[in-house]
């Protein structure tokens, strides 16, 4: 396609008010969802779905933390919390954090970002979604059938001889990872072959640089996590001794599998966040994104980089010497990309125009607190300081930080931005500012002082502690209910909104890409015209119009642009 | 030349300033402590420049540029510089490099235990820990002479456990089928927390005991209820005595006849008494027999055709030299002299007479 873009024709930019109805419209009925194969409405099951398991995930850490109130016996017994520090674990782990900014955001921006009417395959992208369903209901079945309490890590040899019901859960988690992949090898051939006429590798939003580089992820290192919890559940069911010293095997084998997996998840669960961080910080700065290429880069370089640090998890698992030092070495390699996306996000807000508006200040905030996340890994990766602190809410705390202080933050201020585009409406700004400093203060309170506990030497999965310790588990206990107020005020400002919120003008935030230049909502194949690729960044050609309290391209503006 | 410069950046702790001996750390109390605090404190500082750095340039933007109305537009700024960008990914490459190397050199330490240390046998099992000393005496609770090198040799008999004791900064898992090992060198005498730092199972929070640092002098000041009174020596003698062992104890006081009960089947005699009138094949005399003839004070033949009386004099003799005296119809029995103390003896035959009752 050799189509000039400075001389589109502006109207092709700027849809008049689209006849054709929104894809909320656009069919009814309970049918037209649950067989849908729009990308959008799979978007929103997934959002809902996974907003459930959130939920539920949250309830069973507010009972911990209860729970932890006091030394010794509190609410619940000693195996009663065993299960809910594992449930709280899985459930946010398989059934929220890793298919929420894919399966949710990604299902509904993604094709609209590439200029495209849907995912490559869409058929596949629906069988992601039951599958997600069904290894839901495998969660909730071990739940009923006898709990879970190997720990969200399955290890063994405690995973091959507990009573609990382990081969449930872990066949769960299973087609969970099938889910995973087939919304993976979906991206992958969409961003390949899908884009907008115009839309070159280095014209895709760092969004979907973020979500590609994820799903590159979950196609190569899911598989190894389905294989492993299979030989798990061969272990238990058949006896095969592949783990168990009782039978000859290695039980720090399972280790090896298992986060040979689990360390590349963890980028399956940051990259996309940090994408929708990059969109953020510049839509609500108004100034280009600084060092495209070095973000886009970076996610791709932190995807390869992941897999090559698993054994950090294992240094004091009675794996050889020289293969600590070795993967100490590399760990420390991976904090460079972070370092410099964190940086780069720094030098976009420099010299910009920025605006508060909730999805920035859920941005910020993940600025802040993925900083501590990302800082005290440094701890970790260095061998001596990890060895007192493995296995300690040192621990807790640096991972809470990253997953929830990172992704979890960021994916709300995805919603937040996203929201009038899913929708069709806006929400009450003031609140859900609000919102955001109260989860911001509550998750500081919980998580912080778990930082000083790891290193006075509070071990993790603890029911019962030493009592010097309460004071501390108190202030985080505190801050989880804070931080759950949070939440609930979120969510109040969204269901508010679906009722009563104003009508979204297709662009309220002035941002450039092509999701934004279209109906808010888009119609059921995205566009009423064919969109072409642009500078995603070139948010000074945006113009703000009150008629319609949004933002509209100007290309009298584009001629502005700062030198590249 | 690169291994030379690691070791020299993490050796030359003078490129790292003291700011501070304050840690976040519960007090050191062993000779890793300067290794651990020295390179958590480094990372410290560093992290807090960086984080000051990153929030105080995040504020100050939000604050100076903040838009005052919807059209407001950036002011002109480069949107990237790539000398720029390549300053900030090597100035931190490199102080991750001596973090790297900080790290390294401490761990290749607390990975090499001294051929001099004293070792300790560790049994963890769901959900106690047993320790044991050369001389076979085990205890629940960790203890060790200060000032010398201890290595503790762990393995376990169910699932996998670690060993924690935060203020060694000490840490290893202890894996079912293999032996791991971690080891120490105590600063000063006291009593310590020692955790299970790997998740296993309903009462894996409640596996946790004390790590005792024994002084080398006799110290009649030191907390009795903790034995740190004694040094290590005397502690080790002291607790090689059956009736201070805890499991052999009815209410706080010694309780002979469980010591018995739990001697029967440590030292092997179940192998060949019975408890009953009923002789195991092959075997000794069956002891619930024995226990009634000791009290009706009967006579039995030996195998010379003499006879002797069963009291607690022919018990212990046929404990120490079991064939002096043998049986008429038994076969041989292996002796138990040295291997035996006497209130184990006592024990037994407290246990023996207890069976008629």
């Amino acid at each position: 396609m050799a189509t000039d873009i400075t001389h589109m024709p502006d109207s092709h930019a700027q849809p008049a008010s689209a006849l054709e109805p929104d894809y909320l419209h656009v069919s009814h009925g309970f049918a037209s969802w649950a067989f849908t194969l729009d990308h959008k409405r799979i978007g929103i099951m997934y959002l809902v779905g996974v907003m459930a398991a959130f939920a539920m995930g949250g309830v069973f850490a507010l009972l911990l933390r209860t729970e932890l109130l006091t030394p010794g016996p509190g609410i619940m017994t000693a195996d009663f919390y065993n299960q809910m520090f594992t449930l709280h674990g899985a459930i946010m782990t398989f059934l929220f954090i890793i298919p929420s900014v894919p399966g949710a955001l990604g299902n509904f921006v993604v094709p609209i970002m590439l200029g495209t009417k849907d995912v490559a395959f869409p058929h596949m992208n629906l069988a992601s979604f039951y599958l997600w369903v069904g290894g839901a209901i495998f969660f909730v079945l071990a739940l009923v059938t006898g709990g879970l309490d190997t720990g969200w890590t399955f290890y063994t040899p405690y995973s091959t001889t507990t009573s609990t019901s382990v081969i449930a859960a872990t066949f769960g988690a299973f087609i969970l990872g099938f889910s995973s992949i087939f919304t993976g090898l979906n991206f992958i051939v969409t961003v390949h072959t899908m884009r907008a006429p115009g839309m070159g590798w280095f014209r895709i939003p760092l969004f979907v640089w973020a979500i590609y580089a994820t799903a590159i992820i979950q196609v190569l290192a899911t598989p190894v996590l389905g294989i492993t919890l299979l030989m798990l559940i061969a272990e238990r069911a058949l006896g095969l001794g592949i783990f168990d010293p009782k039978m000859g095997g290695d039980p720090v084998l399972f280790q090896h599998f298992f986060w040979f997996y689990s360390h590349p998840a963890v980028y399956i669960m940051i990259l996309p966040a940090m994408g929708i961080v990059s969109e953020l910080i510049s839509t609500y700065s108004r100034r280009h994104i600084f060092g495209y290429r070095f973000i886009a880069f970076s996610s791709v370089g932190l995807a390869l980089l992941g897999f090559l640090v698993w054994g950090h998890h294992m240094f004091v698992s009675s794996q050889s010497s020289v293969s600590s030092v070795i993967f100490s070495a590399l760990t420390f390699s991976v904090a460079i990309p972070s370092a410099v996306k964190v940086f780069n996000w720094l030098a976009t807000m420099y010299r910009g125009s920025i605006s508060l508006a909730t999805p920035m200040c859920y941005a910020l905030s993940f600025l802040f607190l993925f900083t501590i996340g990302g800082l005290t890994g440094l701890f970790l990766g260095t061998l001596v300081v990890d060895v007192p602190l493995h296995d300690t809410y040192f621990v807790v705390a640096h991972f809470h930080y990253v997953m929830m202080g990172g992704t979890l933050i960021a994916f709300l201020g995805g919603i937040f931005h996203w929201w009038p585009k899913m929708t069709g409406k806006m929400y009450n700004e003031f609140w859900g500012q609000v919102s955001s400093v109260v989860v911001f203060l509550g998750f500081n309170l919980t998580f912080f002082p778990q930082f000083i506990l790891g290193t006075r030497g509070m071990p993790r999965r603890y029911y019962n502690y030493v009592p010097e310790f309460q004071n501390l588990h108190v202030m985080s206990t505190i801050g989880a209910y804070v931080l759950g107020i949070g939440l609930v005020i979120a969510l109040g400002v969204l269901i508010h909104s679906l009722l009563r919120g104003k009508k979204a003008p297709d662009n309220p935030w002035g941002a450039a890409t092509l999701e934004w230049q279209t109906t808010s909502p888009p119609p059921l194949y995205n566009f009423s015209y064919d969109p072409v690729g642009r500078d995603p960044y070139a948010l000074h050609e945006m113009e703000y119009d009150a008629s319609i309290d949004g933002y509209r391209r100007n290309p009298d503006l584009a001629n502005l642009a700062p030198s590249h | 030349m690169i291994s030379t410069l690691l070791t020299l950046l993490a050796q030359d702790s003078k490129l790292v300033p003291k700011w501070t001996n304050w840690s976040l750390f519960p007090e050191s109390n062993s000779t890793f402590g300067p290794a651990v605090d020295g390179a958590f404190n480094f990372i410290l500082w560093v992290c807090i420049f960086f984080f000051i750095l990153v929030v105080a340039l995040m504020v100050y933007f939000m604050v100076i540029y903040r838009r005052k109305s919807p059209n407001q537009l950036p002011k002109n700024a480069p949107t990237h510089n790539t000398m720029l960008e390549i300053f900030w990914t090597v100035i931190p490459s490199l102080l991750l490099v001596i973090m790297f190397a900080r790290g390294f050199a401490g761990y290749v330490d607390m990975r090499t235990p001294p051929a001099d240390s004293y070792e300790i046998n560790v049994i963890a099992k769901k959900w106690s820990w047993t320790f044991q000393y050369p001389n076979g005496t085990t205890t629940d609770a960790l203890h060790v002479p200060v000032g010398k090198n201890i290595r503790l040799n762990m393995r376990s008999e169910d699932v996998i456990h670690s060993l924690y004791i935060p203020t060694m900064r000490v840490k290893m898992d202890v894996v079912p089928g293999k032996y791991t090992y971690e080891w120490f060198n105590a600063l000063r005498p006291g009593q310590q927390h020692l955790f299970c730092t790997e998740y296993c199972g309903k009462d894996h929070s409640n596996m946790i005991t004390k790590c005792v640092v024994h002084p080398t002098e006799h110290d009649p000041n030191g907390d009795e209820e903790a034995n740190l009174d004694m040094t290590f020596d005397e502690w080790l003698v002291y607790a090689s005595d059956i009736r201070h062992n805890k499991n052999f104890q009815t209410n706080g006081e010694f309780d002979p006849v469980k010591a018995g009960a739990s001697l029967y089947k440590t030292k092997g005699c179940m192998a060949c008494h019975s408890l009953t009138d009923q002789r195991i094949a092959n075997g000794g005399p069956p002891w619930g027999n024995l226990s009634r003839d000791i009290d009706s004070g009967a006579m039995i033949q030996l195998q010379d055709g003499s006879d002797v009386k069963v009291d607690e004099n022919y018990i212990r003799e046929s404990i120490l030299a079991p064939n002096a005296k043998r049986r008429a119809g038994y076969g041989n029995m292996p002796s138990y002299q040295g291997q035996i103390s006497d209130q184990e003896i006592d024990a037994i035959i407290a246990y023996i007479k207890s069976l008629s009752k």
